[in-house]
């Protein structure tokens, strides 16, 4: 009869982690960062021969080498701390709201909008407060649609948000060629460039210092809502289980749509902040891919606004110096995606060693518990 | 000599953590003969089964198969030695076909030739009297049905022992006895099959002979033609075992909840509960006993609210009088008695019927595993309080209180629920669910998994509540401890009561007898 | 028929071809429960892999040979892609990451590659000027020799590149084999149903990193043909690739999860997205909300297959969720 080979354990095996210290995970992801700027730094270095302490030095400055480096720097981070503050409560939901990129074109447009047809019409204040509150709903609009048919007919939100960027995108071109200035240029040029009428004014003597103010605020006020609300409470609940959600009276339907409305009225107010307090026009590219960039944002900081503000900074600062590098020999500036895709698969990755242990076979669980 | 034994298990001992499932358990199983396996729920049946299957590895001890010494170290290991099991929970591709999901991860470099399949499927049904098409999606079919795709999985691989887990469980009474004639046909093949169970007429209908297990411990084992039911419930029970748990009377019982004519339909159409009428007082502890799976489930989410009911069904509350301590804290309601059905969880729940229910997996349902205890106390009442922030100091005493009142073994009130221990957790979902002064409080398997002393701890609390003049209702797997905590014990059988026992009076072969009723009679109908 | 119509017809097969690569490619791997949104990413690594490795090829040697043109592209961008979708399941499988994180992440580097070496790689290999692969996009885009002439015909069925038809007979292996065979057959249990699978001796990972690897592979294909055939050698960054990369995961929602409905699925939608060609007066604005078509058509599909709840069509049950034995 059939004799079964000799049970042997496998060669690596992999268990839960029970519990990690904070400073150990901590540890683990900063030396996950460190890898991955070694491996950008060799990639850098293979294309351009620089050496690379000087890649460093190159990436610094290009982020910070002067203040209005630092500046542009501070206003992308900005930018992409907003949107992912917008996707934190969906994604703490477990709502896989992957529909920023939209959701911000369709508030940059109505701000764009507004602000070509009103800019005269009303003072810059006052205009400011309509855009930003029009672009607000815009987002809202474009989040809750795909919120409602998840609640009730649980259609696939990641497929129904991806889709309802290309709507957004195909919307925004329309408006492109609708609004074009100068005529065939393909493109809307900076609106109301020589009045600023609807630009946001500037605040402590920078131009991009009530962007700060905003945005810094929105990240505050979302770090409220979600630990310290009744309704940031049930979101949590929501995306823990559905189940217990109902046990405990929570109307899930409702929280998946709130939550939404809140999540794409963040992204949509990312699209005013965008068009009115950075490039002043708007094009297909307004959002920039920075929709999805946020996603991991969001997701490596674990829904915790406060500590996106690190990783915002971090992508930005990388980004800026690979544009700088690029600049400086001669390259194009997608150098920084790829920077930003290493950085983002070494974190990505280092998670798995936070949440599980690898055994080799024949150790015995020594630092079990 | 002439080997008779499919298979020998000896000295077999397999631990989860300090819990022990199977003792040195050593079991025979001979060929062309159908073994009951017989014992209450968590006496160990399925873990033992499940280490023939390549489930789970044994600690210590031999498997032989055939007289040869085996390792089963996974399904397929299983399969090679000619070992199928039928679990409780199918595992089926829903839309697949029949046919598809009995050849899925077979010689896959063989051509997908369904039609050759699906003449052989028709083979071993004609052969042994299944009626299965093969054709048909697994999404489309009824239980029974699944049921037949699963044994003849097991059979198109080959296999000569088959074990069934709870098999009957979810079947009809035609369709069980459909079961056991492809059962007897099978035998009569000479395969040799092992049935899992703890229906006693089931066990006299279609064994040979029955093994009998009990905490974990092998009992022995008796031809079924020398036994009858009475005698293989003392194997099963054991003797009553005294408990010495504090039973008060309470001398004023008033009405609190009337339950009449509750039907609750599963998803699949089948009646989980069927016709369900009693009553529960304030001031005492009504047991709910019956084999796992009776409608217990059921029946408490129905009047919690989260079970959607059939027309015709009722469930009144009458609210404690005004000058009982129990009285005044909650969202005051009709004193002639109000209708529960049709309100919303978070409704009742605020009338003040309150129910910890403590799934098989614990965390489903109940408690949020990411949360710490703190956060997990304020599940039902963070709405309480002014604005939209949440008050966090009351959650954080309360979790506190639990925390030492109950032992709660925590590294913080903050630390996520979901990696404490299982009897940690139910610690917390109890403690909480008491701590809302409710003046209906339910309980599920509240001791399911714990220790001795913290067993005692709940019971005591439970009593506690009793006095208060709190209308208890315990769902409880452990008949010695129904018959000492109850005052009262509902006995649910198939969705129905089969009776309603004084505690004090009633024995456990009673209850025993009436856990089992119906779907005897059904059976002989 | 008019001059118009045909050039709609032919815009819209080699624009389907482009998306169908790309969506055959991730109906497999989205079939053993990876849902992998870096697809847009793989499009863009192969499309720039095979344009690297003519290109290098073509500035070594003074003739090319078109034979070698094309094995050199063709196998550079299928393993550059399949590289691609190894590190997706090395992230997704064995390291557990979140599939829709890393399939972003993948495409943000995906594109990034691809953007940076298309812009740069000329200036890189010392050379000036755009990046130009002449000798084998003149092999992609040979027709069928004698057919091609055919007239109206031979216009419409037999005038493009052996891509084209090599798309079509992908999907229909495709459709064999996920449905004829009894590896298809495992394969599809491991995106139903892992556990259920994994119970019947199916490994469940070794499933998932070949459907993944070889899923990239097919979908990066769609990259190659764009560079070499739809814009004829060259490299363009205007994020074309991209679109067309959401597009071909539209198209596999569209095509319910069978390769067979993309074929005619992505001819549909490049006709979509190409039939303002035929609308006399359209401003240019216009012409924008036409190319929304496609989009909202897979909306329309995602919708109402959800409302049916006709459990064919539904996605693979275990889409987006990572696998692992549950240990005691």
């Amino acid at each position: 009869m059939t004799q079964v080979s000799q049970h042997k354990d496998p060669l690596l095996r992999i268990v839960k982690r029970d519990a990690i210290s904070r400073p150990k995970a901590y540890t683990i992801r900063l030396l996950a960062v460190l890898l991955s700027l070694v491996v950008s730094g060799a990639f850098i270095f293979a294309v351009t021969h620089l050496d690379p302490i000087r890649v460093y030095e190159a990436i610094f400055d290009g982020a910070f080498g002067t203040s209005r480096r630092s500046w542009v720097t501070i206003r992308d981070a900005m930018i992409l701390l907003c949107i992912g503050v917008g996707l934190a409560p969906a994604f703490k939901m477990k709502f896989w709201n992957i529909g920023a990129e939209g959701q911000i074109l369709i508030g940059g447009v109505i701000t764009a909008g507004i602000m070509r047809a009103y800019g005269s019409a009303l003072p810059t204040p006052a205009l400011l407060v309509v855009m930003a509150a029009v672009s607000l709903l815009c987002g809202c609009l474009w989040g809750v649609i795909p919120a409602v048919f998840k609640a009730y007919w649980n259609t696939n939100e990641t497929l129904f948000t991806l889709m309802m960027n290309y709507v957004a995108i195909q919307l925004t071109s329309y408006c492109v060629a609708l609004w074009e200035n100068p005529v065939g240029s393909n493109t809307v040029g900076v609106i109301n460039q020589m009045t600023g009428y609807g630009w946001f004014p500037a605040l402590f003597g920078q131009n991009y210092g009530l962007n700060v103010v905003l945005v810094l605020a929105l990240t505050a006020g979302m770090y409220i809502y979600l630990k310290h609300s009744k309704q940031g409470y049930e979101i949590s609940v929501v995306g823990d289980s559905q189940n217990t959600a109902r046990y405990a009276g929570i109307n899930v339907k409702k929280v998946t749509i709130r939550t939404m409305a809140i999540s794409g009225a963040i992204c949509g107010l990312a699209g005013f902040i965008e068009v009115a307090g950075v490039s002043h026009t708007i094009s297909t590219d307004t959002a920039g891919g920075r929709g999805f960039t946020a996603i991991i944002v969001a997701w490596l900081a674990h829904f915790n606004t406060l500590v996106m503000i690190l990783i915002s900074f971090l992508l930005v600062f990388l980004q800026k110096g690979a544009v700088q590098i690029a600049s400086q020999f001669n390259l194009n500036d997608y150098a920084s995606n790829i920077i930003t895709g290493i950085i983002l698969f070494f974190i990505l990755g280092s998670e798995f060693f936070i949440n599980y242990r690898v055994i080799l076979r024949g150790r015995k669980e020594a630092d079990g518990k | 000599m002439e080997q008779t034994f499919a298979i020998q298990m000896k000295d077999i001992t397999k631990r989860f953590g300090k819990v022990v499932a199977n003792d040195h358990v050593s079991l025979d199983i001979k060929r062309g003969e159908i073994l009951s396996l017989l014992g209450e729920n968590g006496s160990g049946k399925t873990t033992l089964m499940n280490m023939l299957a390549g489930i789970y590895f044994p600690d210590e001890g031999q498997i032989l198969v055939n007289g040869v010494p085996v390792t089963i170290a996974s399904p397929k290991d299983a399969f090679d030695c000619g070992i199928g099991m039928v679990h409780q929970h199918f595992k089926l591709v829903d839309v697949f076909t029949a046919a598809e999901n009995i050849i899925l991860g077979l010689d896959s470099r063989q051509k997908l030739d369904l039609k050759a399949v699906a003449a052989k499927i028709e083979d071993i049904c004609g052969r042994y009297g299944f009626v299965i098409d093969p054709y048909k999606k697994v999404y489309n079919m009824s239980v029974s049905e699944k049921q037949t795709v699963e044994i003849v999985k097991v059979l198109y691989r080959g296999a000569d022992i088959l074990i069934l887990d709870e098999p009957t469980a979810v079947l009809t009474p035609q369709e069980t006895d459909r079961l056991f004639a492809v059962m007897r046909n099978m035998k009569a093949d000479g395969k040799a099959m092992v049935i899992i169970t703890h229906k006693l007429h089931e066990v006299m209908d279609v064994s040979d002979r029955v093994a009998v297990l009990r905490k974990g411990q092998y009992i022995g084992d008796v031809a079924t033609a020398d036994t009858d039911p009475q005698k293989l419930t003392d194997m099963m029970v054991g003797h009553a075992v005294t408990l010495n748990i504090e039973r008060p009377l309470v001398e004023t019982r008033n009405l609190r909840l009337e339950v009449e004519d509750l039907t609750v339909l599963t998803p699949d159409g089948i009646k989980a509960l069927d016709s369900v009428s009693f009553q529960a007082f304030g001031g005492e502890i009504l047991g709910i006993a019956g084999i796992s799976g009776s409608g217990q489930k059921e029946l408490l989410e129905a009047i919690a609210g989260l079970q959607p009911t059939q027309p015709g069904s009722h469930v009144i509350y009458h609210p404690p009088a005004p000058d009982e301590p129990i009285a005044g804290q909650h969202v005051p309601v009709d004193r002639g008695g109000e209708e529960l059905l049709g309100k919303t969880p978070r409704q009742i729940h605020d009338i003040g019927v309150s129910m910890a229910f403590v799934p098989e997996d614990r965390l489903g349902m109940g408690l949020v595993g990411t949360m710490g205890m703190a956060d997990n106390m304020m599940l039902k009442t963070y709405r309480s309080g002014k604005g939209p922030l949440l008050d966090r100091k009351p959650p954080r005493q309360l979790a506190e209180k639990v925390k030492q009142e109950l032992d709660v073994l925590t590294p913080s009130i903050n630390t996520p629920v979901r990696r404490l221990s299982g009897g940690n957790v139910q610690k917390v979902l109890v403690g909480r669910e008491i701590a809302q002064e409710p003046s209906v409080l339910m309980t599920a398997y509240a001791v399911r998994g714990l220790d001795i002393n913290t067993s005692y701890t709940i019971y005591n609390l439970l009593t506690a509540e009793k006095l208060k003049g709190v209308a208890v209702i315990y769902a409880g797997e452990d008949l010695d401890v129904l018959l000492e905590l109850c005052d009262r014990i509902l006995v649910l059988c198939g969705g129905q009561v089969s009776g309603i026992l004084d505690a004090r009076t009633a024995t456990k072969e009673e209850v025993g007898l009436l856990m089992t009723k119906f779907k005897k009679e059904g059976a002989q109908a | 028929m008019s001059d118009l119509v045909v050039r709609l017809l032919q815009s819209s097969v080699c624009f389907g071809t482009v998306i169908m690569y790309g969506a055959i490619g991730e109906i497999l791997t989205e079939r053993a429960g990876n849902l992998n949104l870096g697809v847009p990413g793989i499009m863009y690594l192969g499309g720039i892999s095979g344009l690297a490795a003519s290109f290098f090829y073509e500035s070594s040697t003074a003739d090319p040979n078109g034979l070698v043109c094309l094995v050199i592209s063709l196998l550079a961008a299928f393993l550059a892609s399949a590289l691609g979708g190894l590190l997706y399941s090395f992230l997704t499988i064995t390291l557990r990451a979140n599939q829709n994180v890393t399939g972003l992440t993948l495409t943000i580097f995906g594109g990034g590659i691809a953007n940076f070496f298309g812009g740069s790689l000329t200036s890189l290999a010392g050379g000036v000027g755009q990046i130009s692969v002449a000798a084998t996009s003149a092999v992609y885009r040979t027709t069928i020799p004698g057919l091609s002439g055919l007239g109206i015909v031979g216009k419409l069925f037999f005038n493009y590149g052996f891509m084209v038809y090599l798309a079509i007979v992908l999907a229909i292996v495709m459709h064999w084999f996920l449905n004829r065979t009894r590896r298809g057959l495992d394969l599809r249990a491991v995106g139903e149903d892992p556990a259920t699978a994994d119970a019947a001796g199916i490994n469940v990972a070794r499933n998932k990193y070949l459907a993944t690897c070889i899923g990239a592979g097919i979908s990066g294909l769609g990259g190659l043909y764009y560079t070499m055939d739809y814009i004829k050698g060259t490299w363009a960054n205007d994020g074309t690739i991209e679109s067309l990369g959401w597009l071909a995961v539209a198209l596999v929602i569209f095509a319910t999860w069978r390769s067979i409905n993309a074929i005619w699925g992505s001819y549909l939608f490049g006709f979509l997205f190409w039939v303002y060609l035929i609308i006399p007066g359209l401003a240019r604005k216009d012409i924008e909300l036409f190319k929304m078509l496609p989009y909202l058509v897979t909306i329309a599909v995602l919708v109402i297959t959800s409302l049916r709840k006709k459990r064919e069509d539904q996605p693979p049950a275990s889409l987006g969720l990572a696998y692992f034995r549950e240990e005691r």
